[in-house]
């Protein structure tokens, strides 16, 4: 067993684990922390995308013990004082989700995305998603939601 | 999916690094960025009894001047890469590979050093590191050594690299007039043809040409047929069409797998050579 300390959503969070358990499960079972979703578990959907020091990753690829020392975001720690982070906002005005199972990591990857390119074309934003699946519908609304995003900012 | 169980510890420096796999005889291997391994280790295709990892090591990562030279450290995770402003002024087909590995979330933490010492056949990196007859130096707890690109991808998935050693940085003369062009497999990003082309261009004529070939077999190879067919000739359209047609003519054997038959990956070999090649060229001017 391994002993991590993390910040996690702006607090420090010390637990004992298994070096084999992932972040994505560290993060769901031992902090309860459910909004990060498991999809794929083979590092293609995004479902997991948390932010680790401040860059977009896919969680089910990360053991928790390499996160130890690192602050990690969740979509739980978006939001600030009960106000909406701006992507929050732009997927529920332009209606960017229709299950919301990949919603949470299309968010934290669009954070990424926005923190490096703050005004994205519509392809940049398509690019900057490659790495999230909605098997829903289809990007068009995820896009705008990004869009409402990136001109509200 | 759950890994076997292991061991993990953190490496403090080379050094340390290098201390703590010999202490494992055998049974424990380096992670960085992880995105070659955990998969790997997920399905139980690999099950070390012990993590080392190097992620942290001062130094390992960075992309440094040193002389007429480029060093990338073996840390260095692809994002760093793919947006270097010394590499896409100096040597911008290292950032265009790089930019195409994977999607962000994968580029954020997949390394320089992981991706060679894997050699997966479809990664892009080992057909840039051909193309700009890159040394990677491998450093083992009695020193240093530096091999070839040309001499470090031996086959599938097999690398000159001794069970003792570590990859420690990469280092080659940036070319302006070089070019990755690849076909990629839409879901994985990874290459089906990825033809990396470096040339050296003066007075209108092509003085060297290096090519460098992946996804297509075994491990990433030279397209030496091509390199004669480019060397000496004029620097024109006509040059690059006609050497570019024998591109991978002379390949034996070409993979052939659910992404693409053999028969596709042939056609598709003089196709994307000819798009490196243009771009490089265009990169000459």
């Amino acid at each position: 067993m391994s002993q991590v300390s993390m910040t996690v959503n702006g607090k420090v969070r010390k637990a004992t684990v298994d070096p084999r358990v992932l972040l994505v499960y560290f993060l769901r079972d031992q902090l309860r922390l459910t909004g990060t979703h498991i999809g794929c578990d083979t590092s293609q959907c995004g479902a997991c995308t948390v932010m680790i020091d401040g860059r977009s990753a896919k969680s089910c690829t990360i053991f928790a013990v390499q996160a130890d020392g690192s602050e990690i975001t969740t979509i739980e720690g978006l939001a600030t004082n009960g106000q909406l982070h701006p992507l929050q906002q732009g997927f529920w005005e332009e209606h960017g989700l229709q299950c919301g199972f990949c919603t949470p990591g299309m968010i934290m990857a669009a954070v990424t995305l926005l923190k490096d390119n703050p005004s994205p074309s519509e392809r940049e934003i398509r690019e900057g998603i490659t790495g999230n699946f909605c098997r829903c519908t289809g990007y068009q609304h995820i896009v705008n939601a990004i869009q409402h995003a990136a001109t509200k900012r | 999916m759950i890994p076997a169980a292991f061991e993990y510890s953190r490496a403090a420096s080379l050094d340390d690094a290098l201390a703590k796999l010999r202490a494992t005889n055998g049974a424990g291997k380096f992670i960085a960025g992880g995105h070659s391994l955990v998969p790997l280790m997920k399905l139980r295709l690999s099950e070390p009894k012990v993590l080392i990892d190097i992620a942290r090591i001062p130094g390992l990562s960075g992309i440094r001047k040193q002389g007429d030279r480029i060093e990338i450290g073996a840390g260095t995770v692809h994002h760093e890469v793919a947006t270097s402003a010394l590499l896409r002024q100096a040597c911008p087909i290292v950032s265009e590979a790089a930019a195409g590995i994977g999607d962000p979330q994968v580029r954020n933490r997949g390394t320089l050093g992981g991706s060679l010492a894997h050699a997966d056949p479809a990664a892009d990196y080992p057909a840039v590191m051909l193309a700009l007859d890159a040394d990677i130096s491998l450093k083992a707890p009695n020193g240093v050594r530096t091999v070839k690109a040309s001499d470090f991808f031996r086959g599938l998935f097999t690398v000159d690299l001794a069970a003792d050693e570590i990859i420690v940085s990469v280092q080659f003369n940036p070319v302006k007039s070089a070019a990755y062009a690849k076909l990629y497999q839409r879901a994985s990003h990874f290459a089906i043809v990825g033809v990396a082309a470096a040339l050296g261009v003066s007075d209108g004529v092509i003085r060297s040409a290096r090519i460098g070939l992946t996804g297509a077999s075994s491990h990433a190879t030279r397209l030496a047929e091509v390199e004669q067919a480019l060397t000496g000739k004029p620097a024109s359209k006509q040059t690059i069409e006609a050497a570019a047609r024998v591109a991978g003519a002379k390949l034996e054997p070409v993979n052939s797998d659910i992404h693409a038959s053999e028969e596709y990956r042939r056609a598709m070999i003089p196709v994307f050579t000819e798009r490196a090649l243009t771009r490089a060229l265009e990169r000459a001017s």
